[in-house]
C-alpha cells in the first residue's frame, strides 16, 4: 500500500536531510582516494623529513594488488559504519519525534513504512558504491593497470551485500528500540557480534565479512569463494527484515 | 447510527489500568466532547480507536470498521490530530499536504485544490513554502487540522485541538468544528470546557478508564443543575438580615454570602422565581442583580468526578 509514495518520500528526505550527500561523499572520496594512496604512500614516506632514505625498500613497488586492497580496507570499514549510523535512528527517532504515530494513521501499513526507509537506504548506498567503484577503477586504470569489469563489479556487490547486512541489523534494532540511545547501544552490538565473530578464523567463512575476501579474490584471480557467507547473509537480510515488520505490527507506537 | 461504538474495553499497562470497562457511543454527525481528569484514559482511547494502541480486551467500530481487525479500512475513514502534532521538518506546507493527499489517492488536481483550501481555512498561504521546522506550535496546531481533513473523513479525532492556539486561531479552529456538524463525526478530548460547551452535541466524561456520564449537552446541563439563585446589592447588613430570614422558609436550603452577594440554593423553583423578588422588595433592598444561575459544564465536571486537576 502507497510504497512508492512512501519511497519517494524517503528519497526527498535522504537528499533535503544530507544523508545521501553525506553517504556519496564518505564513499566517493574513498573510492577516489585508494589508488592514489596506494601508489603514492611510499612516495610520501620518503618525502617526510629524516626518514631514512632507503625507505623504499622496505615497500615493494605498489601494484594494482595495493590499490583493490586499500578500496576494500577503506570502503569496508567506513562503508559499514556509516551503514549502521545512518540507519540505526531512521525508525526509533520516528517514534520519539511523533511522526511515526501521526502517519501511522493514515493510508501506510507498517511495513511499508519500514521497508521504504530500507529500500531508500539502500538506493542511497547503491548509488555511492557505484560512483565510488567508478572513480575507483578509472584511477587505478590512469595509475596501475584498468581491472577487469566482471569481477570488479562482484566485488562491489558483494561489498554493498555487506553494508546491507548492517543496515538491516540496524533498522531491527532502530525498530525493537524505544529510544535512540538504545538503538545505537544495540546497532554497536551487532557490529561487534557480526564483525568480531566473523574475524575469527573459519567461523568467519560464514559471516558476511568473508564475501569482501571473495570479492577481493576475483578481482585479483585468487581461489577464495564464499558461497555459504553469501546465502547466510542474504538470509541475515531477509530475517531482519521479516522480524522488524513482525516486531513493528505489533508495537504500539 | 452510531459512528463510534466502544464495549467494555479495558487497556491494562502492568498494573495500570488506563481503561478499564469503557463504554463509548458516538452518534453519527455528532461532536463529540470527550472529558475527564489527567490520566483518565482519553488518549489511550483516542489512540485505540486510530489503531496506535491496542486493547487488553474488548471491541471498538469506527465508521462500520472493526478497529481490532481493520487492517488497511481505517486509515481512509478516519481523520486524526494528535495532541502535538509532529511532521518531517524539512517539508513545506504545500509539501506535506501533498504528500498527504498522495497516501489518500488524491489525484494532483484535487490535491492542489484540496491544499490551496485547507491552508486558506487555517491561514497558513502566506507561509505555504515555508520550511515546517521553523513553526510554532500554533503554526504546527493548525497545519495539523488541515492534515486531519485533507481526505474529508467520517469520523475526525481531535487530541486538544486548540490548546496550543491563540484567541483568534482558537475561535477559527472552533468555527470549522462546528461546520463540521453534520458532514463529519467529530470526538474531541480538550481540558477547555469552554470549548466544549460551545461547540459540542454531547458529552462524554471519563474518570479512571470508565465513562462516568455522557449525555447530550443540555441534557446533562439540566440533570446536574443545581437550582440556585444569586441576588446583588449595596446595602450589606440588609442584604445579610434578609438572607437569614430567608434560610428559615421551607422552599430554601441554604443561603450562603460573599461580597455583597446572596447565593440561594432552593427546593422549589417555581416557587423562589416568585417569591425571591417580593421579598427583596418587602425587605427594602434596591438590587444590583438578580439571576437564576445555571451550571456550567464545570460545575457538571467537579460535581461528577471531585476536584482532580482536568486536562
Amino acid at each position: 500500500m502507497n510504497f512508492f509514495t512512501v519511497f519517494r518520500k524517503e528519497m526527498l528526505e535522504q537528499v533535503r536531510t544530507y544523508r545521501f550527500l553525506i553517504v556519496a561523499a564518505v564513499l566517493v572520496i574513498f573510492g577516489l582516494t585508494s589508488p592514489a594512496l596506494a601508489k603514492f604512500t611510499p612516495e610520501m614516506l620518503k618525502a617526510i623529513p629524516g626518514v631514512p632514505g632507503n625507505i623504499q625498500t622496505l615497500f615493494p613497488t605498489p601494484t594494482v594488488v595495493d590499490a583493490v586492497g586499500q578500496y576494500v580496507k577503506n570502503m569496508v570499514q567506513f562503508g559499514v559504519l556509516l551503514a549502521l549510523l545512518m540507519t540505526m535512528g531512521v525508525v526509533v527517532q520516528e517514534k520519539e519525534r511523533g511522526t511515526a504515530a501521526f502517519f501511522l494513521t493514515r493510508p501506510v501499513s507498517r511495513v511499508t513504512f519500514l521497508l521504504a526507509k530500507y529500500a531508500a537506504m539502500a538506493v542511497a548506498f547503491i548509488a555511492s558504491i557505484l560512483i565510488a567503484a567508478l572513480g575507483c577503477w578509472y584511477y587505478t586504470y590512469l595509475l596501475f593497470e584498468p581491472l577487469a569489469w566482471e569481477p570488479y563489479l562482484a566485488l562491489n556487490g558483494l561489498i554493498l551485500i555487506d553494508f546491507l547486512v548492517y543496515m538491516s541489523l540496524s533498522l531491527l534494532c532502530s525498530t525493537i528500540a524505544r529510544s535512540n540511545g538504545i538503538a545505537v547501544g544495540l546497532a554497536f552490538v551487532s557490529l561487534i557480534i557480526v564483525g568480531g565473530i566473523g574475524a575469527l578464523p573459519s567461523i568467519g567463512d560464514y559471516f558476511p565479512g568473508h564475501l569482501i575476501s571473495w570479492g577481493a579474490s576475483l578481482v585479483l584471480k585468487g581461489n577464495i569463494t564464499a558461497w555459504p557467507a553469501l546465502w547466510i547473509s542474504l538470509g541475515v537480510i531477509f530475517a531482519a527484515l521479516a522480524a522488524a515488520c513482525l516486531i513493528f505490527r505489533r508495537q504500539e507506537v | 447510527m452510531s459512528s463510534v461504538h466502544v464495549e467494555k474495553m479495558t487497556k491494562y499497562y502492568g498494573a495500570v489500568h488506563a481503561l478499564d470497562g469503557l463504554d463509548l457511543d458516538v452518534a453519527a454527525g455528532t461532536v463529540y466532547g470527550f472529558l475527564g481528569p489527567n490520566g483518565a484514559g482519553k488518549t489511550t482511547t483516542l489512540r485505540i480507536l486510530t489503531g496506535l494502541a491496542r486493547p487488553t480486551s474488548g471491541s471498538a467500530q469506527v465508521a462500520g470498521v472493526d478497529v481490532l481487525h481493520a487492517g488497511n479500512s481505517l486509515p481512509p475513514k478516519i481523520g486524526h490530530l494528535p495532541e502535538e502534532p509532529a511532521f518531517y521538518p524539512w517539508m513545506n506546507p504545500v509539501e506535506f499536504l501533498d504528500y498527504l493527499g498522495q497516501l489518500y489517492g488524491l489525484s494532483a488536481s484535487s490535491r492542489k485544490s484540496r491544499t490551496k483550501e485547507l491552508l486558506e481555512l487555517v491561514r497558513m498561504e502566506d507561509v505555504s513554502k515555508r520550511r515546517i521546522g521553523g513553526f510554532s506550535r500554533g503554526m504546527r496546531q493548525r497545519l495539523g487540522v488541515a492534515a486531519a481533513l485533507i481526505h474529508h473523513p467520517e469520523v475526525l479525532f481531535l487530541d486538544e485541538p486548540a490548546s496550543a492556539l491563540d484567541p483568534a486561531g482558537r475561535k477559527e479552529v472552533l468555527d470549522l468544528i462546528e461546520n463540521l456538524r453534520g458532514q463529519a463525526t467529530v470526538v474531541m478530548s480538550t481540558h477547555i470546557l469552554a470549548d466544549v460547551e460551545r461547540v459540542c452535541d454531547v458529552v462524554g466524561i471519563i474518570a479512571r478508564g470508565k465513562m462516568v456520564v455522557q449525555s447530550r449537552r443540555e441534557e446533562l446541563l439540566e440533570r446536574y443543575a443545581v437550582p440556585a439563585f444569586e441576588v446583588e446589592a449595596d446595602d450589606r447588613p440588609a442584604l445579610a438580615k434578609w438572607g437569614e430570614d430567608l434560610k428559615r422558609l421551607p422552599w430554601v436550603t441554604t443561603v450562603t454570602s460573599q461580597n455583597g452577594t446572596l447565593r440561594i440554593i432552593v427546593k422549589d423553583v417555581k416557587i423562589a422565581k416568585t417569591a425571591l423578588l417580593a421579598g427583596a422588595v418587602v425587605a427594602g433592598l434596591v438590587l444590583n442583580r438578580y439571576e437564576e444561575i445555571r451550571p456550567s459544564l464545570e460545575d457538571v465536571f467537579l460535581q461528577l468526578v471531585g476536584s482532580e486537576s482536568i486536562s
